[in-house]
């Protein structure tokens, strides 16, 4: 009898070692996929933000340089400095300030009714390209969209459920800057059937008020060309 | 009655303090835990007939979890579910076994 307890004692010694060891696998796989996914994608963002910071880096050196080279000798270089200024103006590279607008958008407060498609009531960058499209049309010299500045190379891109600008995140609330004449750029955007009433119909939240003075910073990243050369 | 109650205790320890399975072997694990339980209950209802041997427990016991676990391996190498196989087998044991055993509970 003493035998046989010795016999169920190891067989149930074996089955409970056996039942714990499966059930914790089960728990950690239950946790673990979806978790070594995120783990992977964190350290590529890490990856991309620390090589971001070297060029932006690079980028501020290289800029440095170019700036000494300007202020170089004599006054025979001022009118060179003068026309380098609005040249990179014209480029985006220098903060610029004066007169325009401020449009502030957003996404519908309003709650889904079960069964609409979300889409509807959220800023696309379609929306945004039209603002941007109107303000230009409306004689806007220096554009903004949440501190990013718009250069001709500029991309305004739907990327998955973002908006990328110049390669950044924007979200919601979204931020345009413009100078011009704030008279006409206002009244570009509320033009009537103009993209602001559009806007409007979906619930979508947009404003636009007239600055005495906005500030629009300098393009942050590198601009590069790669294939491009000079025509002579 | 202790002794075997000791045995699950320790190991449950075990289990609890053992490196964790790879996520491979969890489906062969899954199989061996199915066919363990179907050795249970078969010693469980073999002692109510009065007809539990030791030798055919403890022999049954380790040789199922083995076949269970072993063709889980082949199935999966051959590309045939045959892990299937085992846990329709075993399921369908542990219920019988299930039902005799309450018979007996129930005429005592």
């Amino acid at each position: 009898m003493n035998k046989r307890q010795i016999y169920v004692a190891v067989v149930l010694l074996f089955l409970g070692m056996m039942v714990v060891v499966q059930f914790r696998s089960t728990k950690l796989t239950q946790q673990n996929a979806p978790m070594a996914r995120a783990q992977e994608l964190t350290s590529r963002l890490k990856e991309v933000k620390e090589e971001r910071d070297t060029l932006s880096e690079q980028v501020k050196d290289l800029r440095k340089k170019l700036d000494q080279a300007g202020a170089g000798t004599g006054g025979a270089n001022q009118a060179i400095r003068d026309e380098l200024d609005k040249v990179r103006m014209e480029a985006g590279l220098l903060g610029v300030k004066g007169p325009g607008v401020q449009v502030t958008l957003n996404d519908s407060p309003k709650e889904l009714r079960p069964g609409e498609d979300p889409n509807l009531y959220i800023l696309h960058e379609e929306d945004l390209l039209k603002v941007i499209n109107e303000l230009r049309a409306g004689g806007a010299e220096a554009l903004s969209i949440n501190d990013q500045r718009l250069l001709a190379s500029s991309e305004i891109r739907c990327a998955g459920n973002t908006i990328l600008v110049n390669t950044r995140k924007i979200v919601p609330p979204i931020v345009i800057v413009g100078t011009g004449n704030p008279d006409t750029l206002k009244s570009g955007l509320e033009i009537k059937g103009g993209i602001f009433e559009q806007l409007k119909f979906w619930g979508l939240e947009a404003d636009v008020q007239k600055k005495n003075e906005v500030a629009i910073p300098a393009y942050s990243g590198p601009v590069t060309f790669n294939y491009t050369k000079p025509l002579k | 009655m202790w002794l075997p109650l000791l045995g699950l205790i320790i190991g449950v320890i075990i289990g609890l303090q053992a490196p964790s399975l790879p996520q491979t072997w969890a489906q062969y694990m899954s199989v061996a835990v199915l066919a363990a339980m179907d050795s249970i209950f078969g010693g469980i209802k073999a002692g109510m007939e009065k007809k539990f041997d030791d030798m055919i427990f403890i022999t049954g016991f380790f040789s199922n979890v083995l076949l269970a676990a072993g063709l889980a391996y082949v199935g999966e190498r051959l590309g045939v579910a045959l892990y299937t196989a085992a846990i329709f087998a075993f399921g369908v044991r542990i219920f019988q076994n299930l039902a005799i055993i309450r018979r007996h509970i129930l005429k005592k």
